[in-house]
């Protein structure tokens, strides 16, 4: 009966997102469950030099509240993460963040490959990656890793998206498992859930 | 130290650096390194934060097309020079003018007036000065408090050529649009042009803004306590290493500072999960600029 092939085996959901995201991604948290299990962990396109406001704007019809990682942050279940401004954010293997000032890469900091790669490979098969609307091929890599480890790749719909160039990317390099508009990707996730009740 | 698990760089691209040769760094492969360095020539990352170690390694495989790490490791072992390439490769030397200008501001409306009450002169440390774009900030804003020759400064970094860049004072032009915004931001009593000639479509920067400032080249994992500060600047550097090294860090950094003297680090560290962080308290939390209480 279930419309996605879900199980309780994962331990992490990471999104990526760019120009045109932000409508989407209120979308999603707003529509959370409230006793969503599992992190989730967000990597989106944002202004390099304006450090406050953007996790509060996120934050206001999120049901959960939005946070930033510090440096060597443990990753928790149940916890919405942000990359902040002017940094790349990584997983690391002990679940934990890493920041860095690396150069940019896809022209951003952060950037949506570095912390989709990392989580890939902290989390292996047991990650959820979700790529939505954007304007430049950032991400397109890192969906491809989560999905060379084994793990589960959904990219907004490209009808779906403001600006689909993004999702096409990763469509082009990988065989993604899923293409979903927004509401059927909040509908994958309170599915995904359930398994967790 | 790393785990024993593999480190999988799939097609061998790591993020957009869009090569095509198929590249594995495994934890093992980053040991090996480490390793190597630590033997040739002393200096030891086999604490660096795994993530951002492995990128840049595999971004020296890929800047010097060396098609496995048995190559790199061989030409860190026999080349000298290469070495001293590799280092400034390895290590993220990234960095702004007046990065954060609410620190900036921070620092010149409370942390300094603060320092001045108690003393007529005082000395500040920037360890990880990178090419030295945080120094100049620091003589900016000491120059327009009218106090910069009441101050002495240590400017330090682990790499010798980005040190010599912070000496130099030469920017490229480009950059200054950025260092100019943040100088706005900041809210400085001039314009950032005052403070430098372009030449050549390079930014050179006022010398006498440094002309008291000494620059070392000073490795914080193995170097020891050489000083005491009032202020020691630590921001953005702490990120690159692991938990435990940060923590051996911090106790140095700690070790230098005065009673009551003040350490900074970057906006997005902090000291609550370290080992001695009940030696400061916190001054600015939105800052990370942190007091120390207790020796
Ligand atoms: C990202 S830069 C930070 C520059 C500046 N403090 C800022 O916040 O913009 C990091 C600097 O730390 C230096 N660094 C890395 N490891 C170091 C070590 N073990 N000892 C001293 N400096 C180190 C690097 O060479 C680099 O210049």
């Amino acid at each position: 009966m279930s419309q996605f092939n879900v199980s309780n085996i994962f331990k992490a959901v990471v999104i990526g997102g760019s120009a045109g995201s932000f409508q989407g991604i209120t979308k999603i948290l707003a529509n959370l469950p409230e006793n969503f299990e599992l992190p989730l962990i967000l990597c989106l396109h944002r202004l390099k030099h304006v450090r406050n406001g953007f996790v509060e704007a996120l934050s206001l019809k999120s049901v959960k509240p939005v946070t930033e990682p510090i440096d060597k942050e443990s990753i928790r279940k149940g916890k919405v993460y942000l990359a902040p401004a002017n940094y790349h954010m990584s997983l690391e293997l002990g679940h934990s963040f890493s920041l860095s000032t690396e150069e940019m890469i896809n022209n951003s900091r952060p950037a949506i490959d570095i912390t989709l790669e990392t989580a890939a490979y902290v989390f292996k098969e047991k990650l959820i990656g979700i790529l939505l609307s954007g304007a430049n091929r950032d991400g397109a890599m890192g969906m491809k890793k989560i999905k060379d480890r084994g793990g589960i790749t959904i990219v907004q719909d490209p009808s779906d998206c403001m600006i689909d160039t993004m999702p096409r990317a990763a469509m082009e390099l990988t065989k993604v498992d899923y293409v979903l508009n927004t509401q059927k990707i909040i509908d994958f996730l309170i599915e995904l859930n359930k398994q967790y009740k | 130290m790393f785990d024993s698990q593999k480190v999988y760089s799939g097609s061998g691209n790591s993020p957009g650096h869009g090569s095509d040769k198929i590249q594995e760094v495994e934890i093992a492969d980053l040991r090996k390194i480490t390793q190597a360095v630590k033997n040739c020539y002393g200096y030891d990352f086999t604490e660096y934060a795994m993530s951002s170690f492995k990128r840049r390694i595999q971004r020296i495989l890929e800047l010097y097309k060396l098609p496995t790490v048995d190559h790199l490791i061989k030409k860190i072992e026999t080349e000298k020079a290469f070495f001293e390439e590799f280092l400034p490769e390895i290590t993220v030397n990234v960095t702004e003018m007046f990065r954060d200008p609410s620190f900036w501001r921070e620092v010149r409306d409370h942390i300094i007036p603060n320092i001045l009450l108690n003393h007529e002169t005082f000395s500040i440390w920037h360890a990880g000065c990178s090419s030295g774009e945080e120094v100049f900030s620091m003589a900016i804003l000491l120059k327009e408090m009218g106090i910069l020759d009441k101050v002495n400064i240590i400017a330090s970094d682990i790499d010798k050529p980005i040190l010599s860049k912070a000496e130099k004072g030469e920017y490229i032009i480009k950059n200054m649009e950025l260092n100019e915004k943040n100088y706005i931001r900041f809210q400085g009593t001039s314009t950032l042009k005052n403070y430098y000639e372009e030449k050549n479509g390079k930014a050179v920067m006022d010398q006498s803004l440094i002309k008291k400032v000494s620059f070392r080249n000073y490795d914080l994992v193995r170097g020891g306590v050489f000083n005491k500060f009032d202020l020691i600047l630590c921001r953005n550097v702490m990120i690159y290493f692991n938990q435990n090294l940060q923590n051996s860090v911090l106790k140095k950094l700690h070790e230098s500072l005065f009673k009551y003297g003040y350490l900074a680090i970057g906006s997005k560290e902090s000291l609550i999960w370290c080992e001695i962080a009940n030696k400061f308290i916190v001054v600015n939390n939105e800052e990370k600029i942190y007091k120390k209480i207790k020796e």
